[in-house]
């Protein structure tokens, strides 16, 4: 019996040496993984785009070069203008719809239920459909919103319309509709986080003192939930921005995106010009997060 | 506003309705597949129902044209649980090693945002060009997992900044004026008061990555996950087996949510019991 406490006990005392290093040092082994899987994955990669945005291609094969040809030829064709413009009409106008459903749902579920166990099972229920898959759940508006789909007949039964509304699928109003129902989940998640931390005593304060409801919403609960808003933000953002596969399904090829375009390239194996373009995209990307986060320091608030 | 005692505000039954409407947009499409995957064998995509009948789901485990759906499946649940594993050591360890300010880390910090914000197809992209100069074959255990990292642990990050935020140092400086070791401090104080994080974290690998589709896209290599196999459906099947196909992935999915929550209600309440033992040995001792 003695023998396998004894070893235990020098177990201790070898670990203790080896974590009892300066404090600098046991972070940087801490952070060390994260390091090397994110340089593994994402650095080389991303300076592997780079390198390869600089190729020379000829329409059938590329010839490692360091020209410009890629770059010029996106920059002076017109299309690529009309599918930024579409691409971040996109984004805006999904940003907003997903932070409106986003701050009301979740300043609901924060400070309208009373109890905890209705809160969390009725986030839980927000966020059940977020474990199936997106391809699923964006084919599932195919019969809600087709020409005799729920929706029309529907329509037409009340005698609100008599033809079948046609710009109802495949068309930017899908495509949206379609975001919407992916992305709110990460507005949601976020912004309630965000939220369930903000200390109630201070609104009811703010009650005590007189003031209204819009007023406390404005000036209390929007800028304390504003790390979750930011966060929420940039992931509908970047997910809107980087999508193809959504705006191929329900545009029914009708419309375009930047990662639409750039995937059919890829697809066609002209990789040069589809490294020039997401070098592009990811300038763009990163220019509008870093946009956000000048307003908001997530780090210290997250940290804080 | 809520007060504890009262009636409810009028502006409640208005959050409540739109509440509801939301619950409804959420649910009311995934319903609509559902009910048409049990189309009559002449039915077709849309409604109405020609019947009833359980053809489409046969259809789905019978047809060699529906594709590798079992090892589709099976490989993207290895893969989900291979990418919760890493993801939570690694961003527990890291989480830790940010609550001191060391040479680098807003950099690091910024590493992990930028690859956080990168468009997914950018993300396989790169991994299968890095792969194809390094004349290496990409598989979805090696490309596959790193692609699918690059976005999970991030998202991990991000949540342990929060729980360690709440995370009270004084407990392991308590820890070690009693006398215990590092080990012991991390294993018996920090382990169990993240444990909750540590779940949120495993929870949201799990399901970013067994949902994953533009990184893996291009990264999976020649054995499909299950969202390509699906993918690949949309594209060449046209009858109510997508459907079936939709309402089969959606129960597995459900499964999974009830299993892992019902595990962690068993896991809270033995944990609040057995720290009702520890503390009559501390008092006892």
């Amino acid at each position: 019996m003695r023998t396998p406490v004894r070893r235990r006990a020098n177990r201790f005392e070898l670990e203790d040496a080896i974590i009892k290093l300066p404090a600098t040092a046991v972070s940087y082994l801490q952070v060390a993984p994260l390091l090397l899987v994110l340089l593994a994955f994402f650095g080389i990669p991303l300076l592997m785009i780079v390198g390869v945005s600089f190729f020379e291609f000829d329409g059938i094969s590329s010839v490692p070069a360091f020209q410009f040809g890629n770059y010029t030829e996106l920059f002076t064709s017109r299309n690529t203008l009309t599918l930024y413009v579409k691409t971040v009409e996109y984004a805006l106008i999904v940003w907003a719809i997903t932070l409106a459903i986003g701050f009301t749902v979740s300043y609901f579920l924060a400070f309208h239920v009373r109890s905890i166990l209705w809160q969390m099972a009725l986030f839980l229920l927000c966020t059940v459909p977020f474990w199936t898959s997106n391809i699923i759940r964006m084919i599932s508006w195919i019969p809600f919103l087709g020409r005799n789909g729920i929706f029309n007949q529907a329509l037409m039964a009340t005698g609100l319309t008599r033809e079948p509304l046609e710009f109802l699928l495949f068309s930017d109003f899908a495509v949206i509709i379609a975001y919407v129902h992916l992305f709110t989940l990460f507005m949601i998640v976020p912004i309630f986080n965000s939220m369930a931390r903000i200390d109630r005593s201070i609104v009811e304060a703010a009650l005590d003192g007189g003031s209204s409801g819009w007023r406390i919403i404005w000036e209390i609960i929007v800028p304390l939930s504003r790390t979750g808003i930011a966060l929420g933000s940039i992931f509908v953002i970047t997910l809107v921005m980087g999508d193809f596969f959504v705006v191929n399904m329900m545009s029914g090829g009708h419309s375009a995106s930047v990662a639409l375009a750039m995937y059919n390239q890829i697809a066609a194996v002209q990789y040069p010009p589809a490294a020039a373009s997401a070098v592009i995209l990811l300038i763009i990307v990163v220019l509008m997060v870093a946009a956000i986060l000048k307003m908001v320091d997530v780090r210290r608030e997250l940290a804080g | 506003m809520q007060r504890d005692l009262g009636k409810r505000p009028r502006s409640f039954y208005f959050l409540a309705a739109f509440f509801a409407l939301f619950v409804a947009f959420l649910y009311g499409p995934m319903s609509a597949i559902f009910v048409l995957s049990f189309q009559g064998p002449t039915g077709g995509l849309t409604f109405p129902m020609n019947g009833v009948s359980l053809r489409w789901f046969s259809a789905l485990f019978a047809q060699e044209r529906t594709g590798d759906f079992a090892g589709g499946f099976t490989r993207s649940i290895l893969l989900a649980l291979l990418v919760l594993s890493v993801t939570v050591v690694i961003s527990v360890l890291a989480g830790l090693a940010f609550r001191r300010r060391f040479f680098g880390s807003t950099l690091v910090f910024y590493l992990a945002v930028a690859s956080l914000i990168m468009p997914g197809l950018l993300v396989g992209l790169g991994v299968g060009l890095t792969y194809q100069t390094l004349g290496w074959s990409p598989s979805w255990f090696s490309s596959g997992l790193g692609a699918q990292l690059t976005w999970t642990i991030p998202f991990g990050l991000l949540i342990m900044f929060a729980v360690l935020s709440r995370f009270n140092r004084a407990f392991e400086e308590a820890g070690r004026d009693l006398g215990a070791s590092n080990w012991q401090i991390f294993w018996l104080v920090v382990v169990p008061i993240l444990f909750p994080g540590m779940i949120a974290v495993a929870l949201f690998g799990f399901t970013l990555s067994y949902d994953e589709f533009p990184r893996t896209l291009l990264t999976v290599g020649a054995k499909n996950t299950l969202p390509m196999e699906i993918w690949g459906m949309t594209t060449n099947v046209t009858s109510p087996a997508l459907y079936a196909l939709g309402t089969v992935t959606t129960l597995v999915s459900f499964t999974a949510i009830v299993l892992s929550l019902g595990s962690i209600a068993l896991i809270q309440r033995r944990r609040t019991r057995g720290l009702g033992k520890h503390d009559v040995v501390k008092s006892e001792a």
